[in-house]
C-alpha cells in the first residue's frame, strides 16, 4: 500500500461495468489512497463464499450504529441536560417537536435493537468459534466494542430523567461503593455530588454524546482492519487461504463487494429495517422491556418505584449480582455480587483462550457441546427473565443455579471442549 | 545487527529523562481534569441543614423532608410501634448499630435510635445501606409478607427489611441500619436536620 509507482486506476467489481476512473478520481488517488483502501477493503477483500444466516450480524450491528448517530444527533438538538429540564425536554420531543416522536422512538428501539443485534453476531462467534486462531484480537476488540455499547446505553438511560432512569443510576453507581476502602468516595467522585443529581446527568450526557461514541467508532475500526488482516471465519471452520489459486485469491472467497455488500447485506438491512419499522411504528415499548412504565413518571429523589428492575439487555448480569448473597472470606456479599456482576461480562475477553477444541466449527463437533451450548442459553434467557422480576426466593435458588451454569461454560471450556467424538472437517468449505 | 551496537547511554538517558519529565507533566495536567468530578462548590453548599415543621404531624404518621438531596423519613411512632421495638429483637442483624458507629449519633444508642427526650420521633435517612433505593414503607403489621408479620420498611430494589427504628433484618443484603442524621429541636414542633449543634 506504500506509495511510489501507483496502478492505473479502475474501478472494479461490477464486471462488464469495470471501466478507467474518470479524471477526478484519478487526480484525488494520486493525492489520497481510495482506490488502494476500497480494494483492500471491499472489492479485493476475499470472504468464504459459504456464509450464512448468522454473518448478517455483523453489518446490521453498523446499521444500527448509523441509526443511533443519526438519530442522537437530532435529539440533541431538543434535548437539554438539566435536571430541571431533562423530562420536560424529551416529553416536549415526544408531543411538539415535528416528528420528534418518531426520532425518540427510533433512537429507543434502536438500542435494544443494537444489543439483539450484537448478541447474536456474539453467539455466532461461539457457534463457529470464530474468536479461535488468529482472530483472538478481532473477537477481543469486539468485546471491547460490547462493553463501550453497554456504558452508552447506561450513560443514556439517564438522560430522560424518569423515575427507572434515577434510580437505575443510584443502583448502578452505588455498586462502586461496593469496593473496599475507596469505595464510598468512588462513587461520590462519579456522581459528583452525594446523590444522583444535576451534576450526574451532565456527565453522562458528555459520556453518553461525546466521550463514548468516539471510542465506540474507534474500537469499530480496529474491530474490521483486525479482521480485514486475518480474513473472516465461516460456518465450516476451515480456513480458505489454504487453497489459492494462480493469482493468490482464495479458491472459496468471492470479493466483498459486490457480493456481500449487494446480494447479502443489503437484504439484510432491507428485512431489518422491515422489523425495525414495524417495532417503532406498533410496539416502542415492546410491553415495558424496551421502555419501561415507570420512566414515564419525572425523576423523584424522595421516592423509589415499588419495582426497579433494568432494561432488558442487562437483566442476566443483574440477575447474577442479586444471586451473589454470600459471605466469603468476611467479604461482604455485595462486594461478592459487583464482582460477579463484573466477572459475567468481563469473561467474554478470555473466549479465545478457554475453547481448546480441536475443531472451531459447531458443525463438526461433537453433539455433546451442542447440549452444552442450548444449557448456556437456556440458562443466559432464564437469568434474563429473572432478573426483570422482583426478588423471590424461588427466583433466588434458579437464579444462583443457573449463575453456576453460566461461569461453569466459561470455566469448564478447557476440559469440555476437548471431550467427546469430533467429526472430520472438510478440507474446502461447503455450500 | 543493533544488538551487537553499543548502546549510546547519553542518549539513553536522555530518552529517559524526557520520557520521565514528560510523564509527570502529563500527570499533572490530568490532575485538573480529574478533579472537576468532585463535587462542586454548591453541591457542597447544599449540605446546609434544613428545618423541618413537624407540627401536623400525628401519631403512627410519617413525613418526608429533603436533606442534601435526600429523603429523611419523620416517623411519629405510636406505643404500639415504640412496643414492637423491643419485641423482635432477635431478627435484627445489628440492634446496637456496632457496625457503622458513625451513622447513629451518640444520643441516638438506645432501643428506639432517637433523642431520648423525644423518643418517639424517629429521624433518619430514607436510603437503603445497600445500593442506595428508598425503602417503602411504613409497613403495618401483615401488610407486607416480607416483614413475616411485623411492623416496618421493606427497600423495593434487593428486599432488606428494616424495624421501626430503620435497623436491618438478619440475612438480607443490606449491611447496615439506616442512617440517622445528625438533628435537633429548635422548638417542640420545629426540627433541625443536619445540625445537632455539635458542628456537625
Amino acid at each position: 500500500m506504500a506509495a511510489g509507482k501507483k496502478e492505473p486506476v479502475v474501478v472494479s467489481g461490477l464486471g462488464a461495468l469495470d471501466k478507467p476512473a474518470s479524471g477526478l478520481l484519478t487526480w484525488v488517488d494520486a493525492r489520497f489512497p481510495v482506490m488502494s483502501n476500497w480494494r483492500a477493503h471491499m472489492t479485493e477483500y476475499y470472504a468464504p463464499k459459504n456464509f450464512n444466516f448468522w454473518y448478517f450480524f455483523g453489518s446490521l450491528a453498523m446499521l444500527v450504529l448509523v441509526i443511533q448517530i443519526v438519530t442522537g444527533i437530532f435529539l440533541v438538538m431538543h434535548y437539554k441536560p438539566d435536571a430541571d429540564k431533562a423530562f420536560q425536554s424529551v416529553e416536549y420531543i415526544m408531543r411538539e417537536v415535528p416528528w420528534g416522536w418518531l426520532i425518540r422512538y427510533m433512537h429507543s428501539t434502536g438500542a435494544s435493537m443494537f444489543f439483539i443485534v450484537v448478541y447474536l453476531h456474539m453467539f455466532r462467534g461461539l457457534l463457529y468459534g470464530s474468536y479461535r486462531k488468529p482472530r483472538e484480537l478481532v473477537w477481543v476488540f469486539g468485546v471491547m466494542i460490547f462493553l463501550c455499547l453497554m456504558g452508552e446505553a447506561f450513560f443514556g438511560y439517564l438522560l430522560p430523567w424518569g423515575q427507572m432512569s434515577y434510580w437505575g443510576a443510584q443502583v448502578i453507581v452505588n455498586l462502586f461503593g461496593a469496593i473496599p476502602v475507596i469505595g464510598p468516595d468512588l462513587s461520590i467522585w462519579i456522581r459528583g455530588d452525594y446523590v444522583v443529581s444535576d451534576a450526574t446527568l451532565n456527565r453522562f450526557f458528555s459520556f453518553h454524546v461525546i466521550a463514548i461514541p468516539l471510542v465506540l467508532l474507534g474500537l469499530v475500526a480496529a474491530h474490521i482492519l483486525a479482521l480485514h488482516e486475518v480474513g473472516s471465519n465461516n460456518p465450516d471452520g476451515v480456513d480458505i487461504n489454504e487453497h489459492k489459486d494462480a493469482k493468490g485469491i482464495p479458491l472459496d472467497g468471492i470479493p466483498f463487494h459486490p457480493y456481500y455488500t449487494i446480494g447479502h447485506d443489503l437484504f439484510a438491512a432491507v428485512v431489518f429495517l422491515i422489523v425495525f419499522s414495524i417495532i417503532v411504528f406498533f410496539a416502542p415499548e415492546m410491553g415495558g422491556y424496551f421502555l419501561e412504565s415507570n420512566n414515564f413518571i419525572a425523576a423523584d429523589s424522595l421516592k423509589t418505584p415499588p419495582h426497579i428492575a433494568p432494561v432488558w439487555y442487562f437483566t442476566p448480569y443483574y440477575s447474577i449480582l442479586r444471586a451473589m448473597v454470600w459471605n466469603f472470606f468476611w467479604i461482604d456479599a455485595k462486594v461478592w455480587g459487583v464482582a460477579g456482576m463484573g466477572a459475567s461480562t468481563l469473561i467474554f475477553f478470555f473466549l479465545p483462550w478457554l475453547d481448546r477444541s480441536p475443531v472451531k466449527s459447531i458443525r463438526y463437533r461433537p453433539s455433546l457441546h451442542k447440549y452444552i451450548y442450548a444449557v448456556f442459553v437456556v440458562c443466559f434467557f432464564i437469568l434474563g427473565y429473572l432478573g426483570t422480576l422482583p426478588p423471590s426466593p424461588t427466583g433466588q435458588i434458579v437464579s444462583q443455579i443457573c449463575m453456576v451454569l453460566y461461569f461453569g461454560f466459561f470455566l469448564g471450556m478447557p476440559w469440555w471442549s476437548r471431550m467427546g467424538q469430533f467429526k472430520p472437517v472438510p478440507d474446502r468449505v461447503t455450500m | 545487527m543493533s544488538n551487537e551496537q553499543s548502546v549510546d547511554k547519553d542518549r539513553r538517558n536522555a530518552v529517559v529523562a524526557t520520557s520521565v519529565v514528560g510523564g509527570i507533566g502529563t500527570l499533572c495536567t490530568a490532575w485538573p481534569f480529574v478533579n472537576t468530578f468532585a463535587p462542586s462548590e454548591k453541591a457542597k453548599a447544599a449540605g446546609a441543614p434544613v428545618e423541618v415543621d413537624i407540627s401536623a404531624v400525628k401519631e403512627g404518621e410519617m413525613i418526608v423532608a429533603e436533606w442534601r438531596g435526600q429523603p429523611v423519613w419523620i416517623l411519629k411512632r405510636s406505643p404500639e410501634m415504640m412496643a414492637s421495638l423491643t419485641k423482635s429483637k432477635e431478627l435484627l442483624a445489628d440492634p446496637e448499630s456496632k457496625r457503622n458507629p458513625d451513622w447513629t449519633p451518640d444520643y441516638c444508642k438506645n432501643d428506639f435510635r432517637a433523642r431520648e427526650d423525644h423518643k418517639e420521633l424517629f429521624v433518619c435517612v430514607g436510603i437503603c445501606t445497600h445500593l442506595g433505593c428508598s425503602p417503602s414503607g411504613p409497613f403495618t403489621a401483615g401488610a407486607n409478607p416480607a416483614l413475616l408479620g411485623e411492623e416496618g420498611f421493606v427497600c423495593p430494589c434487593h428486599g432488606s427489611v428494616f424495624d421501626l427504628a430503620g435497623r436491618v433484618w438478619k440475612a438480607k443484603p443490606a449491611p447496615d441500619n439506616l442512617r440517622i442524621p445528625p438533628y435537633k429541636f429548635v422548638s417542640e414542633t420545629k426540627l433541625l436536620v443536619g445540625d445537632d449543634g455539635k458542628g456537625a
